[in-house]
């Protein structure tokens, strides 16, 4: 009896660690592969040497492409629209949260209903991108030239991010709201001074969610930016790639590197900063996952 | 007149007729009632200054996109305002839905690719988290658990545009300049795939289309979906375990017995959102992965009205009809969201919104 127990228990061990290790190594290898291949040498990565280990060091993919202005231009832009649009993102829905999270608040359901039902129907991409192009024209003839700037303030809100500030808002007792305010704090002190400490996990996922996706965006700012002067880092990526696959393009390559090192060596540095930040910001993102389930 | 003899109460001691107390305060609050209501708004005014800035970004870039939707039933015509469109009623619908044309089998071809990239989803994808999280659960080495979780978890924080790129190297076609992608070289050196269609590319053949999304899908996010599984797996107090064990629970049957129902609420939660969400597929991934030649499996009805619209520049210009497209698959889609979140609130009190 004890002897079989311990034999399936060892069978469960070894298959568990089989199992995640191959998936862990699946999950790793492109990065590692990528990274060996942006520093191989031409004719290694052309002719598919290059497996795991880099082949023949070179490193002029990067040197060129450090010294490529639109590429810094591209990563100062998505830095601004990461920025700013978190700020701003942040800004609105910890005002919303708050204001929704309040019981005294009239037609609350009404605005809560406001809210969902953009979780479950949106008018498209078509009527969207319509939207978005008469309101770029408003603020063209506002003044503000620089497309960027819808993108930080229309696009990104999530009707989600604010329900999961509601919702840690309303987890903050009311008694010491009561006692800030017997103390003669306005409502905006009770907002800053209790509850945005109060619920600084929360806060931190939150704005977590809406710089990773301010980060990673790409297909409205594509859309919407005009000047190719604006463009953020993952529409320049994208069209480099378009390049770098296009065989017009590629026959008249004359670097010493091959064109796919140039495109590795741009998805490196398009990850490298995540990969820095990572470690300290993956407890929230675990976080956020278990706060997907709303009680109301 | 009856009514109003009774609202008054006779007083036999001093002989008079007076009003019903209750009911005066009653008809003052009537009265009141809007006052009241202004009143408290007022008094909250800074409460629903709060609320601006979110109403402001809602109504013009959530609601307001939802009039453009009018050109649905409208003449599509350029530079006219949308209200000022010739008014066409259900014709744009009817041309989809039933028109027996090439374009209306190009409408169901995407609803079908739609439904069937998310169904395979959910046979494929959905269960691959739950296997994960168990297998977690089995390492109690504090150090490799973390250190598989940190891996698995990490292509989930790669941009769309970031992973496409990868997927398009890894299995691109063998060209003048450079050979075939890594993975297609080891998928024909294994002999599942033939060397033609490794030489040609994997992304340009329509039959490898799904398994291509399907896979990248679980490799981007079987990692963090198990997050939600492990939190419920590592709930599971050890003394059910070991009470199993001296029942003489060997290792399957505690899984059958101890690890399956106590997930089993997580699951059949995220099992519902899934079905939920059936008919929204993410659109910049097949967008960045697709051509003309994988139409076929790859066009869903997001990009068929990306196409139809003029928004990738080139090929007929519709606004109407890609708004009317788009318009019937949300419609549905939105009808199971509705039915899923009624079924996991019956299901569990727990409401997904």
């Amino acid at each position: 009896m004890k002897r079989k127990l311990a034999a399936s228990e060892l069978i469960f061990k070894i298959l568990s660690y089989l199992f995640l290790g191959i998936f862990a190594l699946m999950c790793l290898y492109p990065f590692v592969f990528t990274l060996s291949s942006s520093i191989s040498s031409s004719e290694a990565v052309d002719s598919n040497q290059v497996i795991l280990l880099p082949k023949g060091i070179q490193f002029d993919a990067f040197k060129t492409m450090f010294t490529d202005n639109l590429f810094w231009n591209a990563y100062a832009n998505t830095l601004f629209l990461t920025v700013f649009g978190t700020v701003w993102a942040l800004g609105v829905a910890i005002l919303g949260g708050y204001a929704l999270s309040k019981k005294r608040l009239l037609f609350r359901k009404g605005f809560n209903f406001f809210l969902v039902f953009t979780m479950w129907f949106s008018a498209g991409i078509v009527p969207q991108y319509l939207n978005y192009v008469k309101t770029r024209d408003i603020f063209n003839s506002l003044g503000i030239m620089d497309d960027k700037w819808l993108i930080v303030i229309a696009m990104g809100m999530a009707a989600m991010n604010i329900i999961l500030l509601r919702n840690a808002f309303e987890g903050v007792p009311s008694e010491i709201e009561e006692a800030a305010i017997v103390d003669g704090a306005t409502e905006m002190q009770v907002l800053t001074k209790v509850y945005i400490p109060m619920s600084k996990s929360t806060i931190a996922t939150v704005t977590l969610f809406f710089a990773i996706s301010r980060w990673n965006g790409y297909f409205w700012a594509r859309q919407m930016i005009q000047n190719s002067n604006e463009y953020p880092l993952q529409v320049f990526i994208r069209l480099k790639l378009e390049d770098y696959t296009n065989l017009e393009y590629l026959a008249g390559w004359s670097e010493n590197y091959s064109a796919n090192s140039a495109i590795y060596a741009l998805i490196i540095c398009a990850v490298i900063p995540i990969l820095i930040i990572y470690p300290f910001i993956q407890k929230y993102f675990a976080k956020g996952v278990n706060m997907g389930g709303v009680k109301e | 007149m009856a009514e109003k003899v009774s609202e008054l109460i006779f007083d036999e001691q001093t002989k008079t007729y007076s009003m019903d107390p209750e009911q005066v305060v009653r008809d003052d609050v009537e009265k009141h009632h809007w006052l009241n209501t202004a009143k408290t708004i007022l008094k909250d005014w800074r409460l629903y200054l709060m609320l601006v800035p979110m109403l402001f970004v809602f109504i013009c870039w959530r609601y307001l996109p939802m009039y453009e939707l009018l050109g649905s039933f409208k003449l599509s015509q350029t530079g006219v305002e949308v209200n000022d469109q010739l008014y066409l009623g259900f014709s744009s619908f009817k041309t989809l839905l039933f028109g027996g044309t090439e374009l209306s089998m190009e409408f169901w071809r995407a609803f079908r690719n739609t439904f069937l990239l998310s169904f395979y989803g959910l046979c494929f994808g959905f269960p691959m988290p739950i296997i994960l999280a168990l297998f977690f659960n089995e390492i109690k080495s504090n150090i490799m658990r973390s250190t598989f979780q940190v891996l698995t978890y990490l292509p989930k924080f790669m941009s769309t545009v970031v992973m496409t790129t990868l997927v398009t190297m890894l299995v691109k076609e063998s060209n003048i300049v450079s050979g075939m992608g890594v993975i297609s070289q080891a998928l024909q050196a294994m002999g599942i795939i033939s060397p033609e269609v490794a030489e040609a590319g994997l992304l340009k053949n329509p039959d490898l289309f799904r398994t291509i999304y399907q896979v990248s899908g679980i490799w981007e996010g079987a990692g963090y979906d198990s997050i939600v599984y492990f939190a419920a797996v590592i709930a599971i107090s050890p003394t059910s375990y070991e009470a199993a064990q001296i029942d003489g629970a060997g290792k399957m049957a505690q899984m059958r017995y101890v690890v399956l129902p106590s997930i089993l609420s997580t699951v059949v939660i995220m099992l519902i959102t899934r079905i939920g969400s059936l008919l929204s597929v993410g659109y910049e991934k097949v967008l960045l992965l697709y051509n003309s030649n994988t139409w076929v499996t790859a066009d869903v009805v997001s990009t068929f009205s990306y196409r139809y619209g003029g928004m990738g520049g080139g090929g007929s210009s519709q606004p109407g009809l890609a708004s009317a497209a788009e318009m019937i698959n949300n419609l549905i889609g939105m009808v199971l969201v509705i039915g899923a979140n009624a079924i996991a609130r019956k299901a569990s009190d727990v409401s997904l919104y």
